[in-house]
């Protein structure tokens, strides 16, 4: 059985001291030992940004996509070799901004992959422009006079797509947040897991405090995950108070699920052979 | 056409929706299993209903590499279709036309020609045989079979074929309509003198077939197992084509919410281990370029057949060119090898798709097959498409066990060749970054700070370039070696120089076309053009892209450039013309005068 600390590797991470992303590395590795995974039948795929250097420090099969490419790249890994565990892993801005339509569709596709968004709010590894998330009127290095835009509610829109999990998590609940992502890589469809992630340096607004001040969990309250209306308001629900937990769980079929493609064994188990193609050459006679 | 052989071409028009492309390809099957040879092009404009469509074919007893402009028989659906037509007429050409829609009065008639103006009145016919509208197209083709003496049976085996599915009583009203049409026109079409198409029954294993469906079957060949594609005209069909095929082929296809997705989905599927494609048209192609940098820089092979049409931007959608070659060979940000293949017909086209794929994982590099319009959409009756073996090369990817002895896995571990070895997501041991950062051998990102790791790096992905040129398919020489003037084309150009040296003086010229154009191998051609005489440079687009491409490799001038760029294709009869030294009337030359030099 692998432990949390096999999941790392000997590099040292790069994130400032105090940084939201130390809590959230700490949960999603034990999440990952508790549920049984090895690193090397773990796939994983970063996005750019602090969330994604952390590709160094993890240790399992990484794919360092590009700016807002993770969900691709992960839903095609999962149809290849659909035994793999496999987690997408981005910030607010590749997630939510340059990967915008990517996220759109493929909460739509229900492929078993799961979703995390390290959410500060803010660009960190940038130096602190809005991002889609930022709160209006915050002022960042591009948006001086304060942000105009209103923020985008990922999960909202997430099941709005069709997720069939939905889940905000708070770094500053350890505990919590290994719940979801553990809950998360087994609930088998797409799942979204949001993630409260202060950044220090350069969201000033949304700390530590400021979230821990209004966070409140969803299954304190008798939360009926099922109820998919009452979970599109939860999920607008931002301000004085936040709810965290499990918005929104659906059983369907996932996407690999139904592909008579894969029921025998996974695309990479087949190899590759050169294919007769007899049987489709009679079309063209 | 030389030495008598028969070469005849029938070109339909009509509207959208008229189905005229359907009817010319029963036509094309029903000539090719009577042991003929086709080949077809069609226009239409980017709309589903009205405007104009057509469809020509020229037909031969030999293989025939292109569509001629020059028309023999001309379907008119609509009068637009005559106007647009009527300037390609033959002497001695016959026109039918609907004459129960509209009419053509000789006077029309293009004057310096003798044509055979016939009236085929299709909702009479179809009213009168007790038929349904929906086939009016048989109607035709049985009065073009009547006037060309075509062996009828060949297109009621296509119609048993075809509607077969649907049942006998649509099979007995197709070929009832076939047979109103043919006694319609053998009563009241007489012309004297007129082609005959002689068929005989056909030993050899023909198909009929464009360059896109031959790729999708190549990509099929060679255990492509994932493909991920946005529609885009006119690289679609392949898309269609595997969509189709997926639920017997075994592979998974997906239409992705864009192209940056669906490049991003083929390398990733490449990266857990299975074979991956994409496809699209230039503009989706834009969208694709990061990802082809991504393969670049992960090592993570990937083939993308690019079709193109005349741009920039939207452009002329529905017509053709070869205006991408400068974009696909340089685009992407930093330095980075990429294969582009060049197929110029449907067998090349079926060949080069598995060896596409064979290059990209021998050496970890993103391979392009780049296509156009004509080549996409032009059907070719073809004998013995697939006899050549399949070959599949992984290249240095590890099994289990193989990994299992090594003791420190390295993914990008500095080789001679430039390639590493490739571990699986999936196998223990192989745990690593496929990393977008530059890195160091095991993955890990870099700075700056260790200029030598990110040389020894990029070095290693450019260490693989001698083995890739030894590995690309060679150009290839049509035509005698004592020729004074060498053409050089790629691609689609193919087609009409081979039907044009058909008809030029023997020895006059030679023709080198290339399937592979980039990287160039400077070397090999250099050898190949030493002690040609002087070059001509034959493309589809208005800078002579290709030609560029030489000249950046080796020391080489043009004495003329054919080139054109309207979105038609180069008929046989421009280029025979262009290369008699006649004045060119349809195509745009550039004259260079400087001399020759090979070096
Ligand atoms: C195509 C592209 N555009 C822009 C960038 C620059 N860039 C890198 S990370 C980033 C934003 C990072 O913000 P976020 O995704 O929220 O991640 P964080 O650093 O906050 O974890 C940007 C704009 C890039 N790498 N690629
Ligand atoms: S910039 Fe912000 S998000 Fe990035 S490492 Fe520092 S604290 Fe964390
Ligand atoms: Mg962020």
């Amino acid at each position: 059985m692998a432990k949390a600390e096999d999941f790392k590797t000997n590099v040292k991470p790069t994130w400032c001291p105090g940084c939201g992303n130390f809590g959230l590395w700490q949960s999603y590795r034990e999440a990952l030992a508790e549920l049984g995974l090895q690193p090397h039948n773990t796939a994983m795929v970063f996005d750019i940004g602090c969330c994604g250097n952390a590709a160094n420090w993890h240790k399992l099969y990484a794919f360092h996509s590009l700016h807002g490419r993770t969900i691709p790249v992960a839903f095609a890994i999962k149809i290849a070799n659909s035994e793999l565990t496999v987690v997408a892993d981005s910030g607010d801005g590749g997630g939510y901004g340059e990967g915008g339509n990517h996220f759109l569709h493929t909460c739509r596709t229900n492929i078993d992959i799961t979703y995390i968004v390290h959410n500060n709010q803010i660009y960190g590894l940038t130096t602190g422009q809005a991002s889609p998330t930022t709160e209006i009127g915050l002022q960042t290095k591009t948006t001086p006079q304060g942000q105009l835009d209103r923020p985008f509610h990922p999960l909202q829109v997430a099941i709005a797509q069709g997720a069939t999990f939905v889940a905000r998590g708070f770094t500053g609940d350890p505990m919590q947040l290994k719940n979801i992502i553990k809950e998360a890589i087994k609930h088998k469809g797409f799942s979204l897991v949001d993630i409260l992630q202060p950044c220090i340096t350069w969201n000033k607004l949304n700390t530590f405090t400021w979230y821990k001040q209004r966070v409140y969990k969803l299954e304190e309250q008798n939360w009926d995950a099922k109820d998919k209306e009452k979970a599109l308001a939860k999920a607008g629900e931002w301000g004085d108070k936040i709810p965290t937990g499990i918005f929104y769980q659906e059983q369907a079929p996932s996407y690999e699920s139904q592909l008579p493609q894969l029921k025998d064994k996974t695309l990479v188990e087949q190899g590759v052979q050169a294919q007769d193609i007899s049987k489709f050459l009679k079309e063209f006679k | 056409m030389k030495n008598g052989t028969k070469l005849f071409t029938l070109k339909i028009g009509g509207e959208a929706g008229q189905g005229q492309q359907v009817a010319g390809l029963i036509f094309a099957k029903a000539c090719s299993r009577g042991g003929l040879y086709t080949y077809d092009y069609s226009e239409y404009p980017s709309l589903i209903r009205g405007g104009l469509v057509t469809y020509q074919i020229s037909v031969s007893e030999e293989p025939v590499f292109a569509a001629y402009n020059t028309v023999n028989l001309l379907v008119c659906l609509s009068k637009a279709a005559f106007i647009n037509s009527k300037k390609e007429l033959s002497d001695n050409a016959a026109v039918f036309y609907d004459g129960d829609k509209f009419k053509i009065e000789p006077g029309e008639l293009p004057k310096i020609r003798q044509i055979n103006l016939f009236s085929l009145p299709l909702t009479t016919i179809i009213r009168q045989a007790g038929l349904l509208p929906i086939t009016a197209n048989q109607v035709t083709l049985g009065a073009v079979a009547a006037v060309l003496d075509f062996d009828r049976k060949l297109l009621h085996s296509m119609i048993k074929d075809i509607f077969g599915a649907k049942g006998e009583k649509v099979v007995e009203m197709n070929i009832k309509a076939i047979e109103a049409g043919f006694d319609y026109a053998k009563n009241n079409c007489r012309i004297k003198n007129y082609t005959k198409l002689n068929t005989k029954p056909e030993k050899k294993d023909k198909v009929v077939i464009t360059a896109n469906e031959a790729v999708a079957l190549g990509t099929i060949a060679a255990g492509c197992k994932f493909f991920s594609s946005y529609p885009m005209t006119p690289a679609s069909s392949i898309l269609h084509n595997l969509a189709n095929w997926a639920k017997e082929s075994g592979m998974v296809v997906k239409q992705s919410e864009d192209e940056i997705s669906a490049i991003h989905m083929a390398l990733g599927a490449s990266f857990a281990g299975a074979r991956a494609m994409t496809c699209t048209s230039g503009g989706g192609f834009a969208l694709m370029v990061e990802g082809l940098a991504l393969s670049a820089m992960t090592e993570t092979p990937v083939v993308i057949a690019e079709s193109q049409r005349p741009g920039p931007a939207t452009g002329l959608p529905t017509w053709g060119g070869q205006e991408d070659l400068r974009f696909v060979a340089n685009t992407g940000h930093g330095d980075f090898i990429r294969i582009v293949l060049t197929p110029g017909d449907a067998k090349e086209a079926y060949f080069l798709t598995p060896w596409a794929f064979n290059l990209a994982e021998k050496y970890q590099v993103p391979v392009i097959i780049l296509l156009d319009k004509f080549i996409s959409e032009g059907h070719e009756s073809v004998a013995d498409l697939t006899d050549k073996k399949i070959i599949i090369n992984r290249g240095k990817l590890l099994t289990r066990e193989q990994l299992g002895k090594i003791k420190e896995y390295k993914r990008y571990e500095l080789t001679k060749d430039g390639v590493s070895f490739r571990a699986l997501p999936g196998m223990a041991g192989g745990v690593h970054i496929a990393n977008s950062d530059e890195h160091d051998e095991f993955g890990f990102s870099t700075e700056g700070f260790m200029p030598e790791i990110r040389i020894r790096q990029v070095d290693k992905r450019y260490a693989k370039l001698p083995a890739i040129l030894k590995d690309l398919p060679k150009p290839r020489f049509y035509g005698s070696k004592k020729a004074k003037t060498t053409l050089i084309g790629w691609g689609s150009v193919k087609g009409p120089v081979l039907e044009a040296l058909k008809s030029l003086p023997e020895g006059r010229y030679n023709f080198i076309h290339f399937t592979a154009v980039n990287p160039i191998d400077a070397a090999e051609v250099g050898k190949m053009l030493k002690g040609s005489g002087k070059l001509v440079l034959i493309e589809s687009n208005k800078t002579g892209q290709f030609g560029d491409l030489l000249k950046q490799n080796l020391n080489v001038d043009f004495e003329r450039k054919i080139l054109k760029y309207s979105g038609i294709p180069f008929y046989p009869e421009e280029l025979i013309e262009e290369l008699s030294l006649k004045k060119a009337t349809a195509i745009k030359i550039v004259k260079s005068k400087k001399k020759v030099k090979v070096k």
